[in-house]
């Protein structure tokens, strides 16, 4: 019988511990709850709630970090800054007619592109199926014939697009798990792939870093593929979203008459677009001595950890 | 072990980085590994020299330099062929490493029988080897994932194995005594 009696205590305390732990590293003290944990063939994901908002995290090292929110009483509200920055490529292509999101997470992105593009065709790429499964059943996430996920990994999905001879107006890259970074995602021959991909105008945002020396050579290898790019960064956040076309970059007369059109229904999302025009900027502010990164030389995580 | 961490950068670009693409590469090296063996086994039954010894470290060279060339098109060609990427990643390291993970294997039974002279060293003899190769293969797994990625290219490490195979080759060739200490081998 005590061998029986212990796994379950043992199992509260563990509990017990996660919250606490991601009390003290990601959270604004709220009370916080483990609701589902399970570890997937790539990460650990767990579904946590909080008093006003349910997350999925990520933990594939020993810190773990906030990955996808909603606050279930305004279902829409985009809880994070980053999510929020990657709605300003509709400055760039405000009206896409075709979606291509790398990494599903809690599925914030493409539910919200969904209902907010009511014609347009969303693929996602998720390597893990576990996260797919999850997003569905925690976070209300639902596929139908305009919105479809495949579980793939990203560079294999793109260069199966590529042979299919298929295009994209908007490509989203958010496939940076927790503090992992898939190497192979973020190199020059990855993302010329990405802009072959790409319809006449396209455009890529890639939610990216903004700390450490793989911000220069990120920059570099994103400059060696686009040429000149918008980099959005704000105080408040510790990443930084790139958005490049495979065009020229439209004037900032025309980010702001894109930002009014949108302005209105993207209130509900609490995405201040009328604010990001201005903080599109295509200053070279990181150290171009750097290289690029390439499928030959892509230590990304050695390079962040320093 | 350098190449084999290696493999799994090669194939990324073309079949991801799953834990079926380490699969693949962590069989098609096994299986390599073990026909080598064999091979090695063979080999040294046949009248063994160090020079032969030394030739298939140069064999091993010359099949391993031509994967930095042939890696786009064999991947490329795999690719257009197979859709799923477990079966994909598996068909590409077969294409790519067998034959330079073959050659490898043969190394160490014919070391065994260069360097065991009575029977009753063998047992410490092979012991020895093993402990030599695979201490070499740690050494190469943890400079290559720590440091060789972070300074050097892909192509340039897996070139620089095949010049390291070659000089020790060359040595084994040029040098004339048989009971020569060849087994420095290991660390390819």
């Amino acid at each position: 019988m005590p061998m029986l009696e212990r796994p379950p205590r043992r199992r509260r305390r563990a509990t017990a511990t996660w919250a606490l732990l991601a009390l003290a590293c990601c959270t604004a003290g709220a009370d916080e709850e483990v609701v589902h944990r399970e570890r997937s063939l790539y990460q650990t994901i767990l579904i946590t709630q909080e008093p006003s908002r349910l997350c999925m995290k990520f933990t594939i090292r020993d810190r773990e970090r906030n990955q996808s929110c909603t606050d279930p009483r305004s279902p829409k509200r985009m809880v994070f800054t980053y999510t929020r920055m990657m709605m300003a490529s509709l400055l760039l292509t405000p009206d896409p007619g075709s979606v291509l999101v790398a990494g599903l997470g809690g599925g914030t992105l493409p539910t919200a592109l969904a209902d907010l593009l009511p014609g347009a065709r969303i693929e996602i790429a998720e390597i893990d199926p576990a996260v797919v499964q999850a997003a569905r059943t925690y976070f209300g996430f639902e596929t139908d014939d305009r919105l479809r996920v495949h579980v793939s990994d990203a560079r294999v999905f793109v260069k199966r697009a590529l042979a299919r001879g298929e295009h994209y107006d908007l490509v989203l890259l958010d496939a940076y798990s927790g503090d992992y970074i898939p190497e192979h995602l973020m190199t020059v021959e990855f993302l010329a792939e990405v802009r072959a991909l790409l319809a006449p105008g396209g455009v890529v945002a890639a939610n990216t870093f903004a700390t450490s020396i793989l911000y220069d050579h990120e920059s570099e290898t994103y400059r060696a593929v686009f040429g000149e790019f918008f980099n959005l960064r704000l105080p408040d956040s510790n990443n930084r979203v790139i958005l490049a076309s495979n065009s020229p970059l439209p004037t900032r007369a025309t980010l702001r008459d894109n930002a009014r059109s949108w302005h209105r229904r993207l209130r509900a999302y609490d995405v201040p677009i009328a604010s990001y025009p201005s903080r599109l900027s295509r200053k070279v502010d990181w150290d171009d001595t750097k290289r690029a990164l390439t499928d030959q030389y892509s230590p990304a995580n050695l390079l962040r950890a320093r | 072990m350098s190449l084999e961490l290696l493999g799994g950068r090669i194939l990324a670009p073309w079949f991801g980085s799953s834990i079926y693409v380490w699969g693949s590469i962590i069989t098609v090296f096994m299986l390599s590994l073990s026909a080598g063996y064999l091979i090695g086994g063979r080999l040294s039954l046949r009248a063994p020299t160090l020079a032969k010894f030394g030739w298939i470290f140069v064999l091993a060279a010359l099949v391993l330099a031509p994967v930095v060339y042939l890696a786009e098109p064999a991947m490329a060609w795999v690719f257009e062929r197979i859709e799923d990427p477990r079966y994909g990643s598996l068909a590409a390291s077969l294409v790519l490493f067998v034959v330079p993970t073959v050659v490898l294997g043969a190394i160490s039974p014919y070391a065994v029988r260069l360097l065991v002279r009575f029977r009753e060293e063998s047992g410490n003899v092979a012991g020895t080897l093993y402990f030599v190769s695979t201490m070499g293969s740690a050494l190469g797994t943890l400079a290559t994932s720590f440091y060789f990625v972070l300074w050097f290219e892909m192509d340039t490490i897996v070139v620089t194995l095949a010049g390291v195979l070659l000089v020790l080759g060359a040595a084994g060739v040029g040098a004339r005594r048989l009971d020569h200490d060849g087994n420095d081998h290991a660390d390819a």
